[in-house]
Order: structure tokens, then C-alpha cells, then sequence
């Protein structure tokens, strides 16, 4: 990586604007992920904020099982995220569709449609998995905006 | 062009002071706000890490006239507040760039003019609805903003920047800057007049369908509107005489507490909705700005 690809990958691992999209979850793991932003765990210090557009996002946040009627709006924000990005299964859910799994309006898990970078387990997840799950995501992102052919240099 | 206004466009305080000011004035928002809610917040280079990630985003594709003016808007918006930044009489009574109060108070409302056509110009509905709450918020605080600065014009008997600058001692003076400061808050679309951005509520606001480069450019904007408005005060309220290094550091001091207490404030407070805000402006901060003028208007035809 020469100097200003360098500064390129630290500005995006250090800046993660995510959107949170919610396709059929009980709520449990919105409530989490936005207890992330409280002053106990105060992600803003890691420079990790919300954003109220997904055009403004690098990291999709996608709880919940996905619901038939929440599939095509799924795709929809997906696709309105501008590349490079990442996304971040938050919860059981999200995962492997948890309890949900086998009911008929249910079309999860998430990966059958995306291709998931981070998997964050939990009933809900603790906020600390989250934003752990959070900051891998941003490392995933930061070497995704790098060329392939500036890959071989050691990074960080 | 002499030399003096090269300084002041390019140099201090225009672009190479402007551009990381606005970012320490970003930050020290931010930062208040988060020391306020008892967080740690955002490191010193976190407005820097925002913007240069944004310049390496691949946006959308777009063609026609549409995509021209979308770029348009910000970039018109980062030139005029370079210009408004340049004009101010951070230097009063030295050589610099002759100015006018008229002059300097259009380039202040090219932003807020701009952020309302981008919000029409990228057709979604949410965009929309956050340009119109903007058109309607400028309208309510422009009423005392311009009676704020006619009732300073009227206390110094002048427009001109340098001349108003240099009048610091007359009560009417100082209400006027009372009056400029209670419209900031709604000028940058901070609590409790944010309603025109409102995250979350109608996503982004005027600039959800804005992502990448222009999108940075508005960030650039919106810091320099920071610097523009607090620098207009600070210069306003820093008295005359002294050396230009002292006018210059209380010129930066003065408009950082601003920000702390714009910070302050925007922490303190809730978003009211736009009837609350327009009620504000044109009940309560109008009446205090028709009482100054008048008194003012009073007190000149008197001496």
C-alpha cells in the first residue's frame, strides 16, 4: 500500500457510519445495539456512529430472522449502501433464524441473501459483542477498499 | 488584487485556517456534547477520519442536469462560506478585505439556500420534507437575524465590517449579538431547532440521497458555517485597539466558547417541532429584536 492507501484504510477503520435495519426481530437486539451509543459503552470514542440514510452508511447492521414482506426492502438498503461496505448479522436471528426457523414467514437466515462479513451470536448479544462485532466489521471494510494488487504489503 | 486580500482569502482566516478549524470546531461540538452526557467521545481527528472515508466512497451513478446540480449545491456552499469567512474583520481598522454587513449576510444564507435545493433537486420524499422544514426554519430566524444586524448598523451608523467591528461599548451593540447568537443554533440546524435534519426521524433530512464526495462537501460546508457564524460574532464582541495577534487569538478563543456553548445547549435541549420553533422566533426572540432596533433607531435620533 503506498502512503495515501494507508491513510485511505485507517480514515475507514476509524470512521464506521452504520444503518440499522431491522427485517422481523422482537426487538431485543435493536434494543442492544442501541445501548451501544449510552454512555457505558460509548461507542462514538471507537468513531463508530448512526447514520439516519443508508447512502451515508459503511456497515449494514441487520437483525431479525427476515420476514417475507421484509426481504425485498432488505435488498432495497442493501443495495443503497455505497461500496465498499459490510454487513453484520446481529443476534441469533440474523443468524440461523433462532426460534423462527421453519415458520412459513420466515424466508432467513440472512446469509441465503447477503453475504454476511461478521456474525455477532446472541439472544440478544451483549453490547460489548456488538461493538466488537462492529470493529471487525470495520477491518473487513478498511481492507476491502484497498486494490488486490496493493494486498501484498503487510497492512497496519 | 493586493496582497492583504489573497491573505485573508487564502491564508487567515480563509481557507488554510478555515478548513482545520472548522474540523476543531466539529470536534470540539461533539466532544462537548459527549463530556456533557458523561462519554469520552470522539478523538481529535475523527471529523478528518469522516470526511477523507467519504472521498473514497463509490457513489451511485448519476446523469443528466440532476447530477450536475447535486454536485453544485455543495460546492457553491463551501465557496460561499470561504468568502463569508474571508470578509470577516477579524483585523479591525488594519488593511484587509473591505467588506460590507449586506454583502457578508448573503453568503451566510447561500447554504441554507443551497441545502433547500438539494433537498428538491434529489427528489426523495424524506429529502423533501427536510427541505421545506429548512425553508420554513430560515424563514422564522432570518426576521431577528437581520434586525439583530440593523440594529448593530444602527448603533455604529455603518455597514461597513471594519467599522462595526471597532463599536464593542454601546448596549444596542451588544444586544444585537445576543440576537445573532440566538439564530445560530437554528442556522446550523442544532437542538432544539435541528427539525430540518432530524436524524433518524426523516432519515437524513435534505441530504439522505447524497453519498461520497458531495456528501463530503456538505460536511466541509456545514464545519465552515461553524467557523463563519461564531468567527462573525467573535468579531463583533472582541474590542478595538491591541496588537493583530492578540485579535487574533481572541478571535479563535472567543469563537471556540461559542461552540462549547452552542454544544452546551444542543446537549441541554430536545428537538422542538417547527411550529415551536417558528413560535420562538417570530414571538419571543422578534419582540427582542424589535424593542433593540427601536431603541436604537430612538437613541441615534436623539444624540
Amino acid at each position: 500500500m503506498n502512503l495515501l492507501q494507508r491513510f485511505m484504510h485507517r480514515c475507514r477503520r476509524k470512521s464506521p457510519s452504520l444503518f440499522h435495519l431491522n427485517t422481523g426481530s422482537c426487538n431485543g437486539c435493536d434494543i442492544e445495539m442501541l445501548t451501544c451509543l449510552s454512555p457505558r459503552y460509548d461507542v462514538e470514542q471507537l468513531g463508530i456512529h448512526l447514520e439516519g440514510s443508508p447512502r451515508h452508511a459503511d456497515i449494514l447492521c441487520i437483525t431479525g430472522p427476515v420476514t417475507r414482506n421484509a426481504l425485498e426492502a432488505a435488498k432495497t438498503v442493501y443495495s443503497q449502501v455505497c461500496e465498499p461496505k459490510a454487513v453484520v448479522a446481529l443476534g441469533s436471528c440474523a443468524g440461523s433464524c433462532n426460534v423462527f426457523a421453519g415458520s412459513p414467514v420466515i424466508v432467513g437466515p440472512l446469509s441465503k441473501y447477503f453475504s454476511v462479513d461478521v456474525f455477532v451470536p446472541g439472544c440478544p448479544p451483549h453490547p460489548d459483542a456488538i461493538v466488537a462485532g462492529i470493529q471487525r466489521a470495520a477491518e473487513i471494510l478498511a481492507d476491502r477498499g484497498v486494490p488486490e494488487k496493493a494486498k501484498g504489503v503487510p497492512q497496519r | 488584487m493586493n496582497t492583504s486580500l489573497w491573505i485573508h482569502l487564502f491564508l487567515f482566516p480563509g481557507l488554510l485556517f478555515a478548513v482545520p478549524a472548522s474540523w476543531f470546531y466539529v470536534w470540539g461540538e461533539h466532544k462537548a456534547t459527549a463530556r456533557i452526557q458523561r462519554r469520552i467521545g470522539p478523538p481529535l481527528l475523527q471529523p478528518v477520519y469522516d470526511l477523507v472515508k467519504l472521498f473514497g466512497k463509490r457513489t451511485p451513478a448519476r446523469h443528466g442536469i440532476e447530477a450536475n446540480l447535486l454536485r453544485l449545491w455543495p460546492a457553491l456552499s463551501v465557496l460561499s462560506m470561504v468568502g463569508a469567512i474571508a470578509m470577516l474583520p477579524v483585523f479591525p481598522g488594519g488593511p484587509g478585505f473591505a467588506g460590507d454587513a449586506v454583502i457578508l449576510v448573503a453568503l451566510l444564507e447561500i447554504p441554507s439556500i443551497c441545502f433547500i435545493l438539494a433537498g428538491f433537486t434529489s427528489g426523495s420524499v424524506f429529502a423533501q420534507i427536510g427541505a421545506i422544514r429548512e425553508a420554513i426554519l430560515s424563514v422564522a430566524c432570518n426576521v431577528v437575524f437581520l434586525l439583530s444586524i440593523v440594529t448593530i448598523a444602527v448603533t455604529g451608523r455603518t455597514f461597513h465590517l471594519s467599522d462595526l467591528a471597532n463599536v464593542t461599548s454601546n448596549p444596542g451593540h451588544w444586544i444585537g449579538v445576543f440576537g445573532i447568537l440566538l439564530c445560530i443554533p437554528a442556522k446550523l440546524r442544532l437542538n432544539p431547532f435541528s427539525t430540518s435534519s432530524a436524524e433518524q426521524e426523516i432519515y437524513s433530512g435534505a441530504l439522505t440521497e447524497y453519498a461520497g464526495a458531495a456528501l463530503a462537501m456538505w460536511k466541509l460546508a456545514h464545519g465552515l458555517e461553524w467557523v463563519a457564524l461564531t468567527g462573525f460574532v467573535a468579531t463583533m464582541v472582541v474590542p478595538a485597539g491591541g496588537a493583530w495577534w492578540v485579535h487574533a487569538i481572541l478571535f479563535v478563543a472567543i469563537s471556540f466558547a461559542e461552540v462549547l456553548l452552542l454544544s452546551a445547549v444542543a446537549a441541554a435541549t430536545g428537538r422542538l417541532t417547527l411550529e415551536r420553533s417558528i413560535r420562538f422566533y417570530w414571538r419571543w426572540a422578534a419582540i427582542l429584536a424589535v424593542l433593540s432596533i427601536s431603541a436604537s433607531v430612538y437613541a441615534r435620533f436623539r444624540s
